[in-house]
């Protein structure tokens, strides 16, 4: 499947990562190869198979509904770029 | 006693424990070897004074487990506390844990000694550790008398030419396609990956959770028995942490593989493999035979598909395991422009904090979640992750305890040799370690044979899933048979 310019801005604008113009063909280029190796995959009969969810047949583990680990803000926002007054600063998000 | 540092793990503690050596004096061999070797880019932080404290205590703590006073490296994936652990990505700049993983927990209870961080690729997405942040791990071997620098392989490479080049007596390493199996082949060492869930992925920098698993990686079968035990065992920490006991993987070595079945896969016989790669696969085969074992012609009929659906997979997960880093919480924020909003701020950190490989990774993982395709890409390639695992569990099912196939489709490699090639050719590395990790089972790379450029090639066992005892037994028997000792001769 060839991939265009505008599907390689549009799936960079959903992961969040800034793409500058002349670098999408490129990027287009590189989706296309990797996506062609992957149609392989239209190869195999897979009728009636369930998609794999889990890698050992356990069932997920729930923890009990309590509080075991917290009051530990001033660990949490020890590596922040920026933490003010016990928050995560971040630029205006509302006008 | 310069030659310290070239002890087995197997072998110091014995010493330690007669009081033959101290870990201080372990740890200081170590210690003066890692700084004579910058230019393997092995140990990428390193910590000397914590090293020397740890040694200190280990010293005084005589009840101490196996790994009372052993020196190891740590691969810069898991989050040591207090000490920087980056993923060797820009986007991980400066953070420094305030907490430690499960498995240096663990291995620290044991008493092992950290020497440092170790160099990988970016969140452990490459085959050849030139994607790190750090710049390339170095190889320390090399093709004759030619000069070239050669890839250590990746994603572990700077914990396997730590381990080759006897900078350390073991690391950790970790494998979410082969990363620990392709390194170790590609350095004439051994690694190994564990069942999926045998060992704890928390406090692990996550790449594709459901592929994802810390292994040992040492000089020897007997070395990463005793180091795979001390990293085993369940964690609540982890709800994919399997409640099992841990078997002693050490007392497994008995070297008797008599009546074991062990099957030979027609579809790891690929076109254009290079005949001595084929003549050592022949080799290791009549070996395990000769020493007792059955072997028996198998089909793992969905093999080829491996690679397609892994980097489906793998990818879908990374994007969303990725999305944590947004110049929030931890690590690397872009500086912003007037008017910039939040939506900028992503979109710049990410663009500069990660590297290409990463990035590319991110957006094929968002592509294949997105609406429209998630179906055809996403959902179908877990249907042939069912399939393949199928695969596995009929042959086991016909009675094959193990199956032997090549670790790596070559030798290493010269660094920036792919540089210029499709990213699906440096993903054909993993060709032959991948399934394991799509079905979740444990396998082991052992150091084979040299190929004609004097440079080392491993054979890959696979076993089944929580029999890393009998799977460790088998590759250990195969050791004794292929008695590989060469050394790479130092340049560094």
């Amino acid at each position: 499947m060839s991939i265009d310019i505008e599907t390689a801005r549009r799936v960079a604008k959903l992961a969040r990562i800034a793409v500058p113009e002349n670098e999408l063909p490129e990027l287009a280029n590189e989706f296309s190869a990797i996506l062609g190796f992957i149609e392989q995959l239209n190869e195999v009969d897979v009728d009636g198979i369930e998609p794999m969810t889990s890698v050992t047949p356990q069932r997920l583990k729930r923890r009990d509904d309590v509080v075991n680990d917290g009051g530990q803000q001033e660990a949490v926002l020890k590596n922040a770029p920026d933490a003010r007054e016990g928050f995560f600063a971040v630029p205006k998000v509302v006008e | 006693m310069s030659e310290l540092s070239k002890l087995k793990i197997s072998e110091a503690r014995d010493a330690l424990k007669k009081g033959e050596v101290t870990s201080v004096e372990l740890t200081q061999a170590c210690l003066s070897e890692i700084e004579k070797a910058d230019a393997l880019g092995a140990f990428v932080h390193k910590t000397p004074e914590l090293a020397l404290d740890m040694a200190k205590a280990a010293d005084a703590n005589k009840a101490g487990g196996d790994l009372n006073g052993i020196p190891l490296g740590i691969k810069d994936l898991f989050c040591t506390k207090g000490v920087a652990s980056q993923a060797a990505s820009g986007i991980l700049e400066g953070f420094k844990p305030e907490y430690e993983s499960t498995v240096t927990t663990q291995l620290f209870a044991d008493g092992a000694v950290m020497l440092g961080k170790l160099n990988m690729d970016e969140f452990a997405m490459g085959s050849s550790n030139e994607t790190s942040v750090y710049g390339n791990a170095v190889n320390p071997w090399k093709r004759g008398n030619d000069d070239a620098q050669l890839t250590p392989g990746g994603s572990s490479g700077g914990s396997a030419s730590a381990v080759a080049a006897d900078l350390c007596l073991g690391a950790t390493g970790t494998d979410t396609g082969g990363s620990i199996r392709q390194p170790a082949a590609f350095t004439g060492i051994t690694g190994i990956k564990p069942t999926y869930g045998r060992v704890s992925r928390w406090g692990v920098v996550a790449f594709a959770s459901s592929l994802d698993q810390a292994g040992p990686m040492t000089k020897d079968v007997r070395d990463s028995a005793i180091m795979l035990k001390a990293m085993s065992g369940h964690d609540p920490k982890d709800s994919t942490s399997a409640d099992l006991a841990v078997p002693d993987f050490e007392a497994a070595l008995t070297g008797d593989i008599r009546g074991k079945t062990i099957g030979i896969p027609k579809e790891y016989r690929m076109d254009g493999m290079p005949e001595e790669i084929s003549k050592l696969w022949d080799d290791g085969t009549t070996m395990l035979k000769d020493a007792g074992a059955v072997i028996k012609d198998i089909s793992l009929p969905h093999t080829q598909y491996a690679l397609p659906a892994y980097y489906v997979i793998a990818p879908a997960e990374a994007s969303s395991n990725l999305a944590r880093y947004d110049g929030v919480r931890f690590g690397h924020r872009a500086k912003l422009e007037a008017g910039d909003g939040i939506t900028e701020m992503y979109e710049k950190t990410r663009a500069e904090g990660f590297g290409n490989e990463v990035k590319r990774r991110v957006m094929i993982g968002t592509y294949v979640l997105s609406a429209g395709f998630y179906d055809a890409y996403y959902n179908r390639a877990r249907k042939v992750r069912a399939l393949i695992k199928r695969d596995f569990e009929n042959v086991f099912a016909d009675g094959v305890d193990a199956i032997l196939t090549p670790a790596t489709p070559s030798s290493a490699f010269e660094l920036g040799a792919m540089k210029d090639a499709d990213p699906v050719q440096m993903y054909l590395n993993d060709v032959f370690t991948v399934t394991t990790n799509l079905a979740g089972l444990p396998g082991i790379a052992v150091p084979a044979g040299l190929d004609k450029n004097g440079l080392p090639l491993g054979l890959q066992l696979i076993g089944r899933p929580w029999e890393e005892g009998d799977l460790l037994n088998t590759a250990y028997a195969l050791e004794q048979s292929l008695q590989f000792v060469a050394k790479p001769n130092r340049w560094w």
